[in-house]
């Protein structure tokens, strides 16, 4: 009796866990439509702070580089900014920029530390003995800008002072709610070419830089004021991207478990039902045999 | 002929369309531009962006940034800006007695912080000072 009874009570918790995972995907959804909204705002500024870079390098007369702007010859140490979720229950989708980073760390030769976006992100750094300088968990939702551009600030400041040569952004691009994909890009130095224009994504229109330009206070103090911004604009563009891609993955992997407990709950209520006429039919035989013997003690 | 202007700020666009003239917080000043002005790049100040088109005139409260001038376009980068209509004077007011409060306690050794206290002062206190001012001449003209 026992095992009908169990077997109840676990269809009834599998349609339960089904409920949950169906409003979790549901939420999700709209916070995907919410975060993409939001990385469209920021492609305005990110396009047009771009396109003043591209003239102020590209002009002529333009000789001494600024230091965020060169190569160093001697690369010695490196940082990953790594942007990972705070919570899981999103699938693979932190093991595989985790996964992504490392092999990234691997290619680069040389010491590297890490900065941790998401409290997943720092755990694991931990678990792996990497040298995490700085995390930057829990941040509010909505990420507003002034949330991340001291992040910013942290990574130009590091990079100015000489203690890296190099500072990356490992983060889960989003494309579609079906499409994300790792990427690691460089931050500092920043490479301003027109190369960079697919990998960036930004429409570059010409530029007439024929005009003399008028430079107020100068050019380089100009490029001060602006190249630490578009690092910090990009940040907050790859975070908030790897947000949406969050949404994303959390809403696939809610969507599978909804399924998988419809399958299982379905599987379940089969047995049960083949239990429960077996149950029938033995109980019937029982009561046939019972007044079968009645009859033929009667006669 | 008129000149097309464009604000935007990190996270939105927060004013385009085509106007007869743009005066912003400039490096070295208050500067106007007028449609065909020279090429320009220049850093913007705490301030005030006026925008005129015909008689009609827009107000920003815009916390440093940069612009870009073209003959016929400015593009306003700016860290932050609102239109005068946008600014919440109460919660401004709050914003600026955190700041006030978070200066006199004393932040220690942290200059960040005590940067990042200073410029959250300056700017509630540049938006309450535009609030005021701008609003008030405006209800005064539609009496």
């Amino acid at each position: 009796m026992s095992s009908i009874r169990e077997m109840r009570l676990r269809i009834r918790s599998i349609k339960s866990i089904a409920q949950v995972t169906r409003a979790l995907e549901a939420v999700s959804a709209s916070k995907v439509r919410q975060a993409t909204q939001m990385v469209n705002a920021t492609h305005p500024y990110a396009e047009k702070a771009w396109k003043v870079l591209l003239h102020l390098v590209r002009q002529p007369g333009h000789t001494s580089l600024h230091p965020l702007l060169t190569e160093r010859a001697k690369k010695q140490k490196a940082l990953i900014i790594l942007v990972t979720s705070d919570r899981g229950l999103a699938g693979a989708y932190n093991n595989n920029i985790l996964r992504y980073a490392f092999h990234a760390e691997d290619e680069m030769m040389m010491p590297v530390d890490f900065i941790a976006v998401g409290r997943k992100g720092r755990d694991l750094l931990i678990r792996r003995r990497k040298n995490v300088i700085a995390e930057f968990s829990q941040l509010p939702t909505p990420t507003t800008f002034m949330d991340v551009s001291y992040l910013g600030r942290l990574v130009v400041d590091d990079y100015l002072n000489g203690t890296y040569d190099q500072i990356f952004i490992a983060f889960t691009e989003f494309h579609t709610l079906a499409h994300q994909q790792t990427v690691i890009r460089k931050l500092l130095p920043l490479e301003v070419t027109y190369a960079n224009d697919g990998e960036g994504g930004y429409n570059v229109t010409h530029h007439r830089a024929s005009s003399v330009f008028t430079y107020e206070p100068d050019d380089r103090l100009i490029l001060d004021q602006i190249i630490p911004r578009f690092t910090a604009i990009q940040i907050y563009q790859s975070i908030l991207s790897a947000q949406a891609s969050e949404h994303a993955a959390r809403m696939v992997a809610m969507r599978n478990s909804t399924d998988n407990a419809y399958e299982l709950t379905g599987m379940l209520q089969l047995e049960y039902n083949k239990l429960r006429q077996s149950m029938i039919t033995s109980e019937l035989l029982d009561i046939v045999g019972g007044s079968e013997a009645l009859v033929k003690s009667n006669s | 002929m008129p000149i097309r202007c464009e604000i935007v700020s990190q996270d939105r666009i927060v004013y385009q369309g085509d106007v007869d003239i743009v005066v912003l917080p400039g490096s070295a000043g208050q500067m106007g531009i007028l449609p065909n002005h020279s090429p320009l790049l220049t850093t913007l100040q705490y301030g005030v962006i006026t925008i005129r088109i015909g008689k009609h005139e827009e107000i920003f409260a815009v916390a440093g940034g940069i612009a870009e001038v073209q003959p016929d376009q400015v593009t306003v980068l700016a860290d932050s800006a609102e239109n005068v209509g946008e600014i919440d004077l109460q919660r401004a007011e709050a914003a600026r007695q955190r700041a006030e409060e978070a200066l006199k306690e004393g932040v220690g050794m942290d200059q960040d912080k005590y940067l990042a206290i200073q410029a959250a002062l300056r700017r509630s206190n540049l938006r309450l000072d535009v609030a005021r001012r701008y609003r008030q001449s405006r209800q005064l003209r539609n009496n």
